[in-house]
């Protein structure tokens, strides 16, 4: 799979993924995953749902535990040792489904939170970094409100600029539009398509498939806990090769 | 619509409907007390008879309170001044209000220290209850324990000044080496503080002129409702960070660290408190090496502490659970370490959730410090019981002694209550 040299867009590897087996108590969730992911690379993963492809990403910032298998990311390799793990969370943004803004800070807090406590930056030079990226997902005015007080497409782009405060050299996406009104899909996903546009290695878990075509290098499907396919957008959706990615296709394009 | 399409269903709306303001009639006291008192025959039945239960306990209890005698020596001289009637004899509290402050022992021309202790807990309280006020403010906090032990109890002023070190120590110790190795510098930190003080107690005796320019107040002297007073404060304000601890140490993945606060938690909440406070007072004696003196107060401060913080570690422990796990997540994500994400994170919003329980822990905590005149210690309540009412003079005043102590309570319990309803109004960012 990683042979398919084609799908790269530079030499130098993001995320490596060896062999890696995750289970819940005896429930087998991934199946040896093999994934290895160039800098720069922007993945769509789909699949339905319980195929583990959320778990699989929140396996890359050890949200969850895997229990065989290596990852490396950014090459730090991923062991329990506290200070590995919270130097890949810090080099690795991540934006969930439901936002999980903090309710008790404001917007400018949100995003200053993390640069100030864990990368030790100034508090002026933070918010200075969280006012521009804040600018960037066109939310500036909103920098004194509550969380509470915006819609669920700003508090999206709202977590995704606070993801960018860290400098990340790598954003995880899991089901980011999922709990949007369809209204709001759009202004997010144009956020996550500027974003890519602009070389961020993404990694990103959504059924959201004209974004998948626009801006994917490769499009990874899953069932079951394992890789069944990965292409190609367009091979992907116009030549599916396995049984499984044909019936999953043809009922998220049916209609 | 126009009559030319009344009959198409294709509907066009051009403009908006303005804002209208709501019918008048919905407004005005008439229309506030028919809804609200007369709305049903039930329900006007209802308002009159409570307006009638309302008039009969205030005729029953005004004259009493207006026809009261607030100075005579003696109930046998009140009764006298009644000449029959009704009313109350406030003299005693006139008479004996000293000893329900201050109890009967603390040395009457020393009342202003326990009085300054207490205007200064004001002072000291309000950067932590109001945390609008500058940061700077809560060095008055800090230093305000030694300051407050120094006037109540007098003596030597070394012995708050050495306990003031030793926690510096410690301090200094915990930041020296705590942010490299967190139980380095905790367990460096306590055995700093630990040096001082057992260093200070060799020191002490040698600085201690031979008479302190406070005079020293024995334990078993205090009393009336100061004592209910420190013992609330301190404990409260102790029982606090304790229950915290455990809350955090019973989520804990070291199962020794959780066993420790889960045992710890069921025994405490699982025994009355009244059987802790006898075993601070008797058991705890027989522990200790013989010749050890080990203050009363500060005995029954510990199990009083032990006790709320068992309660308080799970009222906290639900304001935990009740966090969604994306806000740990979220947390961890951004590669926030465990102290700094409970610190900034959670801890933040599951106390906000838990304020109304952990309100509910400290009045009842504070009502409870009346227990302690089971254990014959000179309380509001033992004074009432032990010396005001044996004595032959107010044998019998038993409805102005206990309405006094109930109104103090209120007041402070009452205080509590709202103040943790503004602290629910201010903290609140969620819009709903």
């Amino acid at each position: 799979m990683a042979e398919n040299t084609q799908m790269k867009v530079s030499d130098q590897v993001a995320i490596s993924i060896d062999n890696m087996n995750k289970w819940y108590g005896s429930f087998h969730v991934l199946r040896d995953i093999d994934l290895t992911v160039y800098q720069g690379e922007r993945i769509v993963i789909c699949g339905p749902s319980g195929s583990g492809k959320s778990t699989l990403i929140r396996c890359i910032n050890a949200l969850e535990e895997h229990q065989q298998g290596k990852i490396t990311v950014d090459g730090t390799l991923l062991s329990s040792d506290l200070k590995n793990i919270d130097r890949i969370r810090s080099e690795v943004g991540m934006c969930f489904q439901h936002f999980n803004l903090f309710p008790h800070l404001t917007i400018l807090e949100n995003c200053t939170l993390a640069p100030i406590w864990v990368r030790k930056t100034p508090k002026k030079e933070a918010e200075e970094t969280a006012m521009h990226f804040l600018k960037k997902v066109k939310i500036p005015e909103q920098a004194d409100k509550y969380p509470g007080q915006l819609s669920g497409g700003q508090q999206q782009r709202v977590a995704i600029a606070r993801s960018l405060c860290m400098k990340p050299r790598i954003m995880l996406f899991d089901e980011p539009t999922s709990a949007l009104d369809p209204e709001m899909i759009a202004e997010v996903l144009d956020t996550m398509i500027e974003l890519a546009e602009e070389g961020m290695t993404m990694l990103c878990v959504t059924h959201e498939m004209g974004f998948a075509r626009k801006v994917a290098n490769r499009v990874i499907f899953m069932d079951q806990g394992q890789i069944v396919e990965q292409n190609e957008p367009e091979e992907f959706f116009n030549n599916p090769q396995s049984e499984r990615t044909q019936l999953f296709l043809s009922q998220i394009l049916g209609h | 619509m126009s009559d030319t399409h009344a009959h198409s269903v294709a509907f066009v709306r051009t403009e908006t409907i303005p804002q209208m303001a709501p019918p008048s009639s919905a407004s005005g006291p008439i229309a506030w007390m028919r809804e609200n008192l007369f709305a049903t025959w039930a329900n006007a039945l209802l308002t009159v008879s409570a307006l009638y239960v309302i008039y009969l306990l205030i005729t029953a209890t005004l004259p009493w309170i207006l026809n009261g005698i607030w100075n005579t020596d003696s109930l046998a001289e009140c009764r006298e001044a009644l000449e029959g009637q009704v009313g109350a004899c406030f003299s005693v509290l006139t008479e004996r209000w000293n000893q329900l402050l201050f109890g009967f022992q603390y040395p009457s021309d020393q009342y202003w220290r326990p009085g300054l202790a207490f205007v200064l807990l004001f002072f000291a309280a309000a950067p932590v209850l109001f945390f609008d006020l500058p940061r700077k403010l809560l060095i008055m906090t800090a230093i305000y324990p030694f300051i407050a032990y120094w006037l109540i109890w007098g003596g030597t002023i070394w012995i708050p000044i050495f306990a003031a070190l030793g926690f510096v120590a410690g301090y200094f110790v915990f930041d020296r080496f705590g942010k490299s190795n967190f139980a380095a510098g905790f367990f460096g930190g306590v055995a700093a503080a630990f040096a001082v003080w057992i260093l200070s107690g060799y020191v002490t005796p040698a600085l201690t002129p031979e008479t302190p320019f406070l005079e020293a107040v024995q334990s078993r002297d205090m009393g009336g409702f100061m004592l209910n007073m420190i013992l609330g404060v301190v404990c409260v304000s102790l029982s606090v960070p304790l229950g915290i601890a455990l809350a955090l140490g019973r989520q804990s993945s070291m199962p020794l660290i959780k066993w420790i606060c889960v045992v710890f938690i069921e025994f405490v909440r699982g025994v009355p408190l009244i059987t802790l406070l006898f075993v601070a007072n008797v058991v705890l004696a027989y522990f200790l090496p013989p010749g050890t003196t080990f203050d009363l107060i500060l005995r029954v401060i510990i199990m009083i502490t032990m006790f709320a913080s068992a309660y308080i570690a799970e009222v906290i422990r639900g304001g935990l659970a009740a966090l969604p796990k994306g806000q740990y997540e979220a947390a961890d994500s951004l590669g926030l370490d465990y102290p700094q994400a409970m610190r900034l994170i959670i801890l933040p919003q599951a106390l906000k959730i838990s304020i109304p329980g952990i309100v509910n822990v400290a009045v009842g905590l504070f009502k409870d410090t009346t227990l302690v005149s089971v254990i014959s210690m000179f309380d509001l309540v033992g004074m009432i019981r032990g010396p005001i009412l044996a004595s032959t003079d107010w044998n019998g005043v038993y409805w102005e002694l206990f309405s006094f102590a109930a109104i103090l309570f209120f007041v402070v319990c009452y205080g509590i209550s709202q103040y943790s309803q503004w602290l629910e109004r201010r903290l609140a960012t969620d819009h709903r």
